[in-house]
């Protein structure tokens, strides 16, 4: 098991400094392969539609992830709701690159996440500070995400949550060692994945920005802020070019620190998704799952 | 000794890590402008090589990168690098450098579920840790190549003059015998 979590860290380390898309077809897929994206999230509605039809939202149809599957050569990405293992079991059984328990799809469970030590495909959860990221690890991710707030194209919620994660990182690595103790008792994690964040100043895992990004600008941003990389969902295909603004993303995301390349790129790209502001939103997805 | 890093995308640290253990001098090639700084190797790290090869050109890099090899500039492409620098991939119409005579099959061991970790025989190095992740293979080395390992009877890695390909991660191990290799050809230039 340890090795297959070596490999599952490892195929996240492949990702870092790329922009992973929310697809729903096919042929969104191999646009946001032909754009540079570095894996490709299937699922059937984007975040933004999910929050717009409400009701209950599942694990896409293992047909659609398939089709998926066979029009690109990058990682393949699903997502089940949380708590849902036999949602991920099934992800397995169609060799899924990579489950996300997801909070933009309804919690199957309210209590407890998935063990997911106990699946071979690694998974990547969300989390809004180190103690939740951390329990999540613990759980068996070999990657996070922030939550921010899917669906909405405001990033203000993403850069809360990294922002909060970063300063928990530094405030543990000024720690003295006899005060660790207490911080995994205060973050409820274990105490030796409280000592790695303490002696290396990271995650043990890769971290990406996820959720509210919709603009070069945005994850260039996440980049400066820390991030690894980025999760574009709703951005890309719910505005005006999706190919151009894709393409413009992948580049900022390389040349974060570039502001003469992001100010070239941000240029002509077209209307961004309009955005839900954060008083405005009905439900907030960052709540599932702590 | 100064080693530039082709850092578009993927796992170009773990890079910078292995050559600062061994005491070289690397920097970061994030744009055209990065490669008129003079360097003495060059690393194409792993990540995923469609969109490596999509930036290389999108960033007007393509045929410079392309011609310092050429010219003999040392380099060394781990997984989706190797991919990169193959002159065929089996399994896709897109190549990208193409300065490599080798034939090269991508997620040759399918998903992330046929993602595996070994120990081999390394010509030159003797036995090393390997770490395949959604890895090609090269199903053949043309004249001017010559494969360096084999793993259950697939290419896993080889040279061609200045040229040193893996398509497993030395830099995601400890062990950092495949770097000092690949220092010892700048060296042997």
């Amino acid at each position: 098991m340890e090795n297959r979590w070596e490999l599952n860290k490892n195929l996240a380390q492949m990702l870092k400094g790329g922009v992973i898309m929310d697809v729903t077809t096919p042929e969104q897929a191999r646009i946001a392969e032909e754009a540079g994206a570095c894996a490709v999230m299937a699922l059937e509605r984007i975040p933004a539609d999910i929050r717009a039809a409400g009701g209950v939202s599942r694990m896409s149809d293992p047909k659609m992830i398939k089709g998926i599957q066979e029009a690109v050569s990058i990682p393949v990405m699903a997502k089940c709701r949380i708590g849902h293992f036999a949602e991920a079991q099934i992800l397995e059984a169609i060799e899924i690159d990579y489950i996300d328990e997801s909070e933009v799809l309804s919690p199957a469970d309210d209590v407890y996440h998935i063990d997911k030590t106990k699946f071979k495909v690694p998974f990547v959860c969300g989390a809004k500070d180190l103690g939740e990221a951390l329990r999540r690890i613990n759980e068996g991710a070999s990657m996070i995400r922030t939550k921010g707030e899917p669906g909405t194209g405001d990033v203000v919620q993403a850069v809360r949550h990294m922002r909060k994660m970063m300063s928990d990182i530094r405030r543990l690595t000024s720690c003295a060692e006899d005060e660790l103790f207490d911080e995994a008792k205060k973050l409820q994690v274990p105490y030796d994945l409280v000592l790695y964040v303490h002696k290396n100043g990271k995650l043990p895992v890769v971290n990406f920005a996820a959720g509210g990004v919709a603009t070069p600008a945005d994850a260039s941003l996440m980049m400066q802020l820390g991030a690894e990389g980025v999760f574009v969902g709703s951005g890309i295909f719910k505005s005006g070019n999706p190919a151009k603004r894709a393409r413009a993303i992948v580049q900022a995301v390389t040349n974060y620190k570039d502001a003469k390349l992001i100010a070239k790129l941000s240029e002509d790209l077209g209307e961004a998704m309009v955005g839900i502001n954060e008083q405005e939103i009905q439900l907030l997805m960052a709540e599932r799952g702590k | 000794m100064r080693i530039g890093i082709l850092c578009l995308q993927g796992a170009f640290i773990e890079h910078i890590h292995a050559l600062d253990k061994l005491g070289a001098d690397s920097f970061e090639i994030r744009q055209k402008s990065d490669l008129r700084r003079s360097f003495d190797g060059l690393i194409i790290p792993g990540g995923e090589s469609t969109v490596i090869g999509k930036l290389l050109g999108d960033l007007g890099m393509t045929d410079k990168v392309r011609g310092m090899i050429t010219d003999g500039l040392p380099v060394f492409g781990t997984c989706a690098g190797l991919i990169l620098l193959a002159k065929r991939i089996e399994n896709d119409d897109r190549t990208h450098l193409s300065t490599m005579d080798i034939t090269v099959m991508r997620n040759a061991y399918g998903r992330q579920l046929g993602s595996f970790a070994c120990v081999a025989p390394f010509e030159g190095i003797g036995e090393i840790p390997m770490t395949f992740i959604r890895a090609p293979y090269i199903t053949e080395v043309g004249a001017n190549a010559h494969a360096l390992a084999t793993v259950d009877g697939h290419i896993v890695a080889a040279r061609q003059d200045n040229q040193l390909v893996t398509a497993f991660h030395p830099e995601l191990t400890d062990d950092a015998r495949v770097h000092e290799y690949f220092l010892g050809m700048i060296k042997g230039k």
